[in-house]
């Protein structure tokens, strides 16, 4: 599938209709229109459909049920505290990797690992907490044996806050790969001209460092809160028990044997998840453009 | 504050703490994983079964093809369209990015609720295998790659490259195949790691479309046979780190070769 | 500019391509003969031997959702490819009603599809026109309130909704409300999801009915999860026999038969089902009506509804559905027919309709009561 050799050559004489070069693009396009777009727009408009197949839209208020908005809030709540953790600590540390000469050990080493972390499927890090916190678990062990405490107790791994902590656990990787760049972009010309007019350490950071790294700092987190919002594997491995989040939602939308002829809920709720991390992708974007003033 | 004792020895505690963190976990699954469950005696059995039970074989096979697969894919698709967009329709570039990066705003789980209809076609007119998954999967990993091409691009003066080898004579066929590629090899390698990393992590689209690939098979077997699927989650994870380390090598090589 | 323009036309062009909802030519079934694909009976083929033969000709059964420690399907499966020599393959066993319904119409006309359905009874009544109907040589022992009377669907075993338990970690339960004592605290699981799986829902019917509701109310039942979970003795674990052996699941909620067969591996299980709250639940046999190798799938109707397969269900704990007439006939295994659970009482078997009017009530307050 290479591109297609333009069919008329390119002139100068530029009011002639140029098909040619843009015919290259053709193959790209309808690729990404067959197995992106018309997925998407299948689900956009399969919310608006009924079970018959006429246009209703009852799924979407649907929506509103206690159900439906109780998994959004409880998303919510779950991607605002991982993008929270994974971005404080994450930032911290891409400051402590910075610091490093760029081809240390240590910055390699660092930036590789986030790099698997952060790309790697849910799956492997649902079953490696699993591994350590669920019954059985290597801490779980240790707990009980050294301080004589019941890790596992109420199953809370396999619920909302076992969830957290699984997501911080991908989280700060994707922060340290998506917050490098921004602090890599500090100059060390800044810090000698904040002491130079006699600027404190805490002053350079309150008010020198912080203020300019803020828009870089703010849109990494909301990328992490959309990354968050839109996982489905660590969840769906973790809990097998009820449907805290949308995503899980969904699942027991397509899949439920009991609540039947779910599907067009399941389009609806989709909807719903396109349309967050839409937002948030688009103040993430805002975001990067305004950053990309100072630190570029 | 930089360079005093205090200061490195803070950092190096803190740089341990989240050392700690990442590496328990994996820790943990290898001791699940050299454990027969219920006991406390360690056995290798579980590993022994990531050679020996079909299940599992034909799953890290389905994964590994798969990866390949999307890789040859995404190498088809993109470079050649890169290329083609800086060089002949600047204009579309915006365009391009955009749709690149649109997966990371469509969520795979949104992807595969509309993918219904496409995959009945897909079925129709290729066959049914897990392997049709290879579509999609170019379609996930576009956002990582495009990064990684784009950066690889950008540090190139493709115009001047094309234009020369133009002017010797040679085809479009051959400006995008034999002079540009290799010059952009390590990006196109950096997109390939990255994409790996994520078709074998893949489990979103392959569970809800009801094929067998190697994370799908974790989860199945981790309701039976833990131990197992705790041996494969963490072979799986060490396999993608060595390809990384190993692209991270790559990049050194070339940024000293090139670096005088 | 040009671009754009060719961007938004193809944009257009495949909107209204993706709205249309196309979806391929399905394609014939290739090699099997039309006959068998619609044969009601043993007698559209002659004789039985003709059956077996046709099926062999076929060579392959495709079966789903069929986990081998469910009901004795490992067992069931391998009798019949050492009695018929046809391989059976055997897909997801994991998956749910739903997703046997989903993989038949995913699978439509190609050879993987799914040849018989095994399914809960709000997903098989919802589905009928998927199925064949064929009547099996032993139908007249099968009493009337457990088959559809054209034979589009036939209950094939079922069992009664009850606690099992290791009775060497938990003091030994006799009625539902012990669960709730603190020797109980986080060891109670539920077999899934109440709103996703089958089991489950009829877990909390049986924990509604002990609780002063019916099968038209199922909100005492979601309220005594809500105060298991409130107390810490509701775990959210999904109970597998590696749970259960491991000691992760002391307390299980489940149908007698998949408890019953944790007992022959566990000594210390035992199974109780409630007096005061008998839930029944059978579950649904039907042959796919596109099913890619009609004369093996009707053949291992046949082989289910024999003696053989009746009795093997039974050595799996559950009850076959002609129970009755092999009693009365003698051909059933007495030893395992005498050693089910006891059970008193009148069975609840809640109506599809019933089923419904609690599902939607599940879907509005499960979350609620135990997320």
């Amino acid at each position: 599938m290479s591109a297609a050799p333009a069919t008329a050559p390119s002139e100068p004489g530029g009011r002639r209709f140029r098909v040619g070069p843009s015919v290259g693009l053709l193959p790209f396009l309808l690729y990404i229109l067959v197995f992106l777009l018309i997925p998407t727009i299948t689900v956009a408009v399969g919310a608006f459909q009924a079970e018959d197949g006429g246009f209703s839209t009852e799924k979407i208020r649907a929506l509103w049920s206690e159900t439906a908005l109780h998994a959004l809030q409880q998303s919510l709540v779950l991607s605002f505290a991982s993008a929270a953790v994974g971005a404080v600590l994450g930032a911290l540390l891409a400051y402590l990797v910075v610091t490093a000469p760029p081809t240390s050990v240590v910055r390699r080493t660092v930036t590789a690992v986030c790099g698997v972390l952060a790309q790697f499927g849910g799956v492997t890090l649902a079953f490696a907490w699993i591994a350590t916190l669920g019954f059985g678990g290597l801490l779980t062990n240790l707990l009980a044996d050294v301080l004589g405490v019941d890790a596992t107790g109420s199953g809370w791994l396999y619920q909302l806050p076992g969830l957290i902590l699984v997501y911080t656990y991908f989280q700060i990787p994707l922060m340290v790969i998506v917050f490098l760049p921004a602090l890599e972009g500090v100059r060390p010309q800044w810090r000698e001209a904040a002491v130079n007019l006699g600027a404190s350490t805490r002053q350079y950071w309150f008010q020198v460092a912080f203020p300019l790294l803020r828009p870089a700092f703010l849109g990494s987190a909301l990328l992490l809160f959309a990354n968050a919002f839109a996982a489905y594997a660590t969840a769906a491995a973790l809990v097998s028990q009820g449907a805290p989040i949308t995503p899980l939602l969904i699942r027991a939308a397509l899949t439920s044997e009991v609540v039947l002829g779910q599907a067009n809920f399941g389009f609806a709720l989709a909807l719903e998840m396109v349309v967050v991390v839409a937002v948030v992708m688009g103040l993430y974007a805002w975001l990067v453009r305004r950053t990309s003033r100072w630190l570029s | 504050m930089t360079g005093t004792a205090l200061w490195r020895a803070t950092r190096w505690l803190l740089l341990l703490v989240f050392a700690a963190f990442f590496l328990l976990p994996l820790v943990a699954l290898l001791d699940f994983s050299t454990k027969v469950p219920g006991t406390g005696v360690r056995s290798g059995d579980a590993w022994r079964a990531l050679t020996q039970d079909p299940t599992m074989t034909e799953a890290i096979t389905t994964s590994l093809l798969l990866a390949l697969l999307t890789v040859v894919g995404m190498v088809l698709l993109l470079v050649p369209t890169m290329i083609w967009v800086r060089l002949r329709v600047p204009a579309a570039s915006r365009m391009v990015e955009f749709l690149c990066l649109l997966p990371l705003t469509i969520p795979a789980l949104v992807i595969v609720v509309g993918l219904k209809n496409v995959y009945a076609w897909v079925n129709y007119l290729v066959g049914d295998s897990p392997l049709t998954l290879a579509f999609v999967y170019v379609v996930l990993v576009l956002p990582y790659s495009y990064r990684a091409i784009d950066a690889a691009l950008s540090g190139l003066d493709v115009r001047t490259l094309a234009e020369a080898a133009r002017s010797l004579g040679a085809g479009w066929g051959t400006v995008i195949t034999r002079v540009v590629v290799p010059n952009i090899w390590t990006g196109i390698l950096s997109a390939a790691f990255v994409s790996v990393a994520l078709v074998l992590g893949e489990y979103t689209v392959s569970s809800l479309l009801h094929y067998d690939t190697l994370p799908v098979v974790i989860v199945l077997l981790g309701k039976s046979d833990a131990p197992e699927s705790m041996a494969a989650a963490l072979a799986s994870i060490l396999f993608v780190s060595l390809l990384l380390v190993a692209l991270s090598f790559l990049d050194r090589r070339r940024r000293t070769s090139e670096g005088n | 500019m040009k671009v754009r323009t060719m961007f938004v036309s193809l944009v257009a062009l495949t909107s209204s391509a993706a709205l249309v909802a196309c979806s391929p030519p399905s394609d014939d079934n290739s090699g099997s003969s039309s006959d068998a694909a619609s044969a009601t009976s043993v007698d559209d083929f002659g004789t039985m031997d003709d059956l077996v033969k046709a099926a062999q000709d076929e060579g392959e059964l495709n079966v789903i959702a069929l986990p081998p420690d469910w009901a004795n399907y490992g067992n069931i499966i391998k009798a019949f490819e050492d009695k018929y020599d046809i391989t059976v393959n055997s897909d997801q066993p994991d998956v749910a009603s739903q997703d046997e319904i989903n993989a038949a119409k995913q699978l439509e006309g190609s050879d993987r599809a799914p040849d018989v359905f095994d399914l809960g009874q709000s997903v098989a009544l919802a589905n009928t026109d998927l199925f064949a109907p064929y009547q099996v040589s032993t139908w007249d022992d099968i009493p009337a309130d457990f088959k559809d009377p054209d034979g589009t669907w036939v209950n094939d075993y079922g069992g009664y909704m009850s606690v099992g338990y290791d009775s060497s970690k938990v003091p030994e339960v006799t009625s539902l409300d012990d669960l709730m004592g603190s020797e109980f605290k986080g060891k109670v699981a539920l077999n899934g999801d109440p709103t996703l799986a089958g089991a489950a829902f009829s877990g909390v019917v049986m924990a509604s009915v002990a609780n002063g509701g019916s099968a038209d109310d199922i909100a005492p039942g979601v309220d005594y999860f809500a105060k298991l979970k409130d107390a810490g003795n509701f775990i959210p674990v999904d109970p597998t026999s590696a749970t259960i052996e491991s000691g992760q699941t002391p307390v299980v909620i489940d149908w007698d038969y998949l408890n019953a067969a944790e007992s022959a591996k566990l000594p210390n299980w035992k199974v109780y089902v409630p007096k005061e709250a008998p839930i029944a639940g059978y579950y649904f046999q039907a042959v796919n009506a596109d099913a890619p190798h009609p004369a093996a799938a009707r053949l291992w109707e046949e082989f289910l509804y024999s003696d053989e397969g009746q009795n093997l269900w039974l050595a799996g704990g559950a009850r076959p559905v002609r129970a009755d007439a092999m009693v009365k006939a003698g051909t059933i295994d007495k030893a395992k027919y005498d050693a089910l659970p006891e059970v008193s009482g009148k069975p609840v078997i809640p109506t599809n309709a019933q089923t419904e009017k609690m599902a939607a009530y599940l879907a509005d307050n499960w979350a609620k009561a135990v997320g």
